[in-house]
Parts: structure tokens; sequence; C-alpha cells
């Protein structure tokens, strides 16, 4: 049922980038227990500079958001909402019940199908690379910082002085580099239960219905993928199992793509320019 | 429910047993939780909520931005004034230079020049590695407004510079015969070519910020491209007339863009998206849009009507600098509001 390799794909070599397959990660908020293995490993192979020590209060996250300097980012959802199966207990919280859960959910770059920092990018500093990821060559960005208001998803931020490489725009790299020489993502091999899930495309697509439909069977009954295939960013290569409505975990519902907008705002713009064009001439015609 | 009495123990062991919420901790309740731990073994009520608790309610994940807010800082807003004021100061160059205005079609000319050399390095300035800005040139991408850009203001600069050196030598009389002549028709094509990417120049920076992420911008993605190209050429046109050349046709552009800008301003009043726009209904920002559209829109309108040209003009140009000011801080908010990204998309 499920395709070769998908039962830990994470620790096996692999030679993805010679073969160009297309490859993605899959994260499954059910079994991870928010240990932030992965928020340290991507900071630690990558080399990415902290980027502050501010206590949110936000439950167990002090991470925040993806950005410049965060390529992983462990999510604590807080709901008043019964998880699953899971027995709610009327002695322990006042009278009634009083359902609550807990999730954790390690968001990162979604790579997408139709990439909009890709497509903004007057540099050709971010690239679509052999297994499909989007990747920006550091060397070659000048920081024009458009792809920070071409991302649906907010992802890919510049990096503010005094930071090491500061000025440049960052993000999940989806360790090409590690990929390369055929091993996994820090991340995904460091993730103790498999929430992360590195493989084939295909075999994570397959892998990810099969797990809904096992969640279904057990009760959670607001399991379902979040992979925008039917909006203009045509599906993203790093997609996620979410409990309930994509809204809560910061994901927007129906992300697009910004180059949708082009054409009506191109033929404004001519419209304009021909308009004050002709304005002009005739003012200096006739009168 | 016990009333509150005045003896402070009693109150809140009273205020403790009812709900056990948003009461001091006191003796009395802890003593309360260890007769319940001794006695059942499980504490019953729900216990005191630490300062700050329950996480307050925040629309998305705690309220963080869904979109990234643009990072741009006062050198875009002001990019966007010189640029527009520049490239449209070249189409009134070449207008001027058909119906043989030499001294506005000069003076026209300065203006696109000193845009051309000045939108460069403001956008350098902006840059996170200023050094590395030659890389606007690698490649030439259609999809991408902000590379057409950098290659608009390029194609500008190519043309507008050698125009005015060009059309100042040919002025001055400082060759004679042939090459005066090469010179006459190279300023010539040379203002043609000007005012063709300054046309362009003038309008792309709506496209630039109308096809982005940002809700605020890209609802309003055909409204942007006319405001920035009607307060380019109303601010060209005004600051000629502040250059000393009062002519009609400079007086009738005024009035023309000052109309557009009225249109626009009750057309922005009108277009309202709900949640997904109210950075420019609701908040602050939008105020900078509107104050800056009164100045450039109706204002200068009555102001030129009653021959009060200086002053018409001088409101134009303020409200054409505001309002481009606005549309970056309204991008800003709309940009780290996650209800309007949301609202959008549902």
């Amino acid at each position: 049922m499920i395709g070769e390799g998908t039962h830990s794909t994470n620790q096996r070599r692999h030679n993805y980038v010679q073969e160009h397959v297309e490859v993605g990660f899959f994260t499954d908020p059910t079994v991870c227990i928010g240990c932030k293995a992965c928020e340290v490993a991507c900071k630690e192979w990558n080399q990415v500079p902290d980027d502050g020590f501010v206590w949110s209060g936000n439950s167990y996250d002090n991470t925040g958001h993806l950005g410049a300097s965060t390529w992983r980012h462990v999510m604590f959802v807080e709901q008043d909402r019964q998880k699953g199966g899971q027995i709610v207990g009327s002695h322990s919280l006042g009278n009634g019940e009083d359902p609550f859960r807990w999730i954790f959910l390690s968001d990162v770059c979604k790579h997408c199908e139709a990439a909009g920092c890709l497509e903004a990018c007057p540099t050709g500093a971010i690239v679509r690379t052999e297994v499909g990821s989007v990747l920006v060559q550091n060397d070659v960005c000048n920081g024009c910082g458009y792809c920070v208001v071409s991302c649906p998803f907010g992802v890919i931020d510049r990096r503010p002085k005094p930071l090491p490489d500061a000025g440049g725009a960052f993000k999940c790299t989806f360790c090409y580099d590690r990929q390369k020489s055929g091993l996994v993502p820090a991340c995904a091999k460091v993730c103790p239960t498999e929430s992360i899930v590195f493989g084939r495309l295909d075999d994570l697509r397959a892998r990810a219905a099969h797990r809904v439909q096992k969640l279904h069977q057990h009760g959670y009954d607001d399991a379902q993928v979040y992979d925008p295939t039917e909006t203009s960013v045509r599906g993203i290569h790093a997609f996620f199992l979410i409990l309930g409505e994509p809204e809560a975990y910061g994901l927007p519902p129906k992300p697009q793509i910004p180059t949708i907008h082009l054409k009506s705002a191109w033929t404004a713009a001519f419209a304009t320019a021909f308009a004050a064009l002709l304005a002009t001439l005739c003012a200096f015609a006739f009168l | 429910m016990t009333p509150a009495t005045k003896e402070p123990a009693t109150r809140n062991a009273a205020a403790a047993s009812a709900c056990g919420y948003k009461s001091m901790p006191n003796e009395s309740r802890l003593d309360q939780l260890r007769e319940d731990a001794w006695q059942k073994g499980v504490v019953t009520r729900r216990g005191v909520d630490v300062a700050g608790g329950p996480i307050p309610h925040r629309p998305g994940y705690y309220g963080q931005p869904v979109v990234r807010p643009p990072v741009w800082t006062r050198e875009i807003p002001i990019y966007f004034f010189i640029g527009g004021l520049g490239g449209m100061s070249a189409v009134i160059a070449l207008a001027a230079a058909i119906s043989h205005h030499v001294d506005v079609t000069r003076a026209a000319l300065w203006l696109a020049a000193i845009s051309a050399v000045l939108s460069p390095l403001l956008l350098i300035l902006d840059l996170g590695r200023p050094h590395l800005f030659i890389n606007m040139l690698r490649v030439f991408k259609p999809q991408s407004a902000m590379s057409m850009g950098a290659w608009i203001l390029t194609g500008f600069g190519t043309c507008a510079v050698p125009a005015l050196i060009a059309l100042e030598l040919h002025t001055l009389h400082v060759f004679t015969g042939a090459l005066d002549e090469v010179l006459r028709i190279a300023a010539g094509l040379f203002i043609l070519g000007s005012a063709m990417f300054g046309m362009l120049l003038a309008t792309y920076t709506g496209v630039l910020i109308g096809a982005t992420a940002i809700p605020a911008w890209f609802l309003h993605r055909t409204l942007l491209p006319i405001h920035f190209g009607t307060t380019g050429l109303g601010s060209a046109a005004a600051l000629l007339e502040l250059l000393g050349h009062r002519i009609a046709p400079l007086n009738a552009i005024g009035f023309f863009a000052a109309a557009v800008e009225t249109a626009l301003l009750v057309w922005l009043t009108l277009d309202r998206h709900g949640a997904p726009d109210r950075a420019i209904h609701e908040h602050a920002s939008g105020w900078f849009i509107r104050i800056g559209e009164i100045f450039n829109g109706p204002l200068a309108f009555v102001l030129r009507l009653f021959g009060l040209i200086p002053l018409a003009a001088i409101s134009f140009l303020l409200g054409a600098l505001i309002s481009r000011f606005g549309w970056i801080a309204v991008g800003k908010v709309s940009g780290g509001d996650p209800e309007s990204v949301f609202a959008a998309e549902r």
C-alpha cells in the first residue's frame, strides 16, 4: 500500500539529488512530543545564529515564528477541544467537562510547487533544486527584500544587523548540502518519533493519506492533510497533518502565489502610463 | 454566592470555594487543598490561575503574523516619490519638445536626469547588501515586478542622462554644423526613450507592491498603479511650476492629476473589503493615505481653481509624498495582521 522506503527513510542514505527525485517532508503533530530537537539540529548543522532569548509566555513556545534565523519552529497549540478519543475527566477541572488538548507541530519552509519567493527574486538568487526544493543562494542575494512580501506563508525574511551574514534573505535550505552527499536533512535525522519524515514526495503523500485514515478510525475526526494543491500554490513539498483548522497553526487557509495579481496590476500600470502620455501630449498640443 | 465580607481570609475562602478563579492566593486556600488531597486523594477544584494566565486568545497562532510585513525603510517611499516625479518629467519633456517649449523641455529633462541618478542610489541604500546591487541585472524576469523595475530604471537612466547632455550641448551651441544636427537628433531619440521608460517607472511601483502577499496591497492592485502614475505626473508638473514655468499646459496637467486623485480618494473610500484591508480603513496608517490624497486631490484642485498655483503645487507634492509613506505603513500593518490574511483567503 505504501510505496517503497517509507519506513525509517530518515536514517537511510539516498541518491535523490543525483537521480532528480522529488522529495519532501511530512510533519505529523500527532506523534510530535515537542522536544525541539529539530530546531536545535537545524541551528547547529546550518550554523544559524540565535535570534534573541525572549520568553514569550505562549505555552512552551519561545521561538515565535519562522524567520531569517529560525528555519524549524515547533508550535505549541493549546485548544479547548478533545483530542481524538481522549477521555475528559469531569473531576479534575470543575463540574462540567473541560476538554483540553496540547498539539505540537514543527513548522518549516513549505517548498511550494509554485513558490512566491522564487518568482519574485530579481537576482535569480532563489532557485529550484534537483529534488524540487526552493533554495536561496546566499552569495547571490543582495537583500532587496521582495521575497519577504511575496511568500504567502511568511517564511523567508531578511536577516537584520548585527547577526552574521546580515542583510541577506534566509530560510530553510532543505539541507541541500547534506542531500547532495546522500544524507537526510538534519531535522528529520534527529526527530526521535519520526514526526518529521523525509522521503520521496509520492511516498509521503500516500503515507499522509493513510495516516489521516487511521486517525479518523481512532476518533480524531478533525485530522486532515494541509497541502493546498487546489490553490495557485499548487501544493507544497513540506506538508503537514493538522488537527482542526489551519488558522490555529498560523497557516493560511488558501495561500495564493502573488504572481496571480500581475495581470490586473500591469494592465492598470500600462493604461495609466498611456493615459498620462496622452494627457500630457494633448495639454501641450492644444493649450 | 456568599457576598463578600470585609474579612480578607473569609472573602478569599468564599471566592475560592465558589469558583476557585481569579482570587488571591492565601493560607486558607492552601489548607483546603491539603485537606482535599488528604481526604479524597484528588483536588476537586480548579486552582488559582497563575499570573497572566490563561493565555489570552489571539487570532491565529498567538497573534503571530501569517505573512511577513515589508522590511523596507524610508528610502523606498522616497524612491517611489522621486522615481515617479522623474519618470513623468520625461513624459512632459517629450510633449514640451514636440511643441517647442525649449525651456520646459530643459527643466523637465534636468528633473528626469536628477531622478535617474537619485533613484538607484535610494534603492541601493535600502538593499541589505548594497555592494551586490549589480546582481539585479543578472536575470530578466517578467514575472518579477522588482526585476522589471530594475530594468526599467536602468533603461530610464541610460536615456535620461544622455538626453540631457545632448540637449544641453545642442541648446548651448557648443558644436556647429553636422555634429550639432546629430546632437539634436540624439536628444530627440533619447527624450523619446526616457519618456517611454519614464512612464513605466512611475507606474510599475504600483505593480511592485500590488503583486505581493500583503492583503491591503493586493486588494488594491489596480488602484495603486493609477495612483502612483497620476501622482508622478502631477508632482512633475507641480515642481516645474514651482521652478517658474507657469504655462497653461502644466496648469491643465495639474488640474487633470488633482481630479484623478480626487476620484481615487472616492474610489478608495468606497472600495472597502472589511477585515482584509482594515489597515487602510480602520488603522492610523490609513490616515497617511487619506491625508495625502486630500492634499493632492480635492485641496490641490480647489487651490488651483482659485488661481493659487504655487500653493496647489506644494499641496500636491506634499500629498504625493505623504501617501507614498502611507502605503508602505499600511503594508506593514496589514502584513502583521493575521486576521486580514485569513479573511482575504476565506
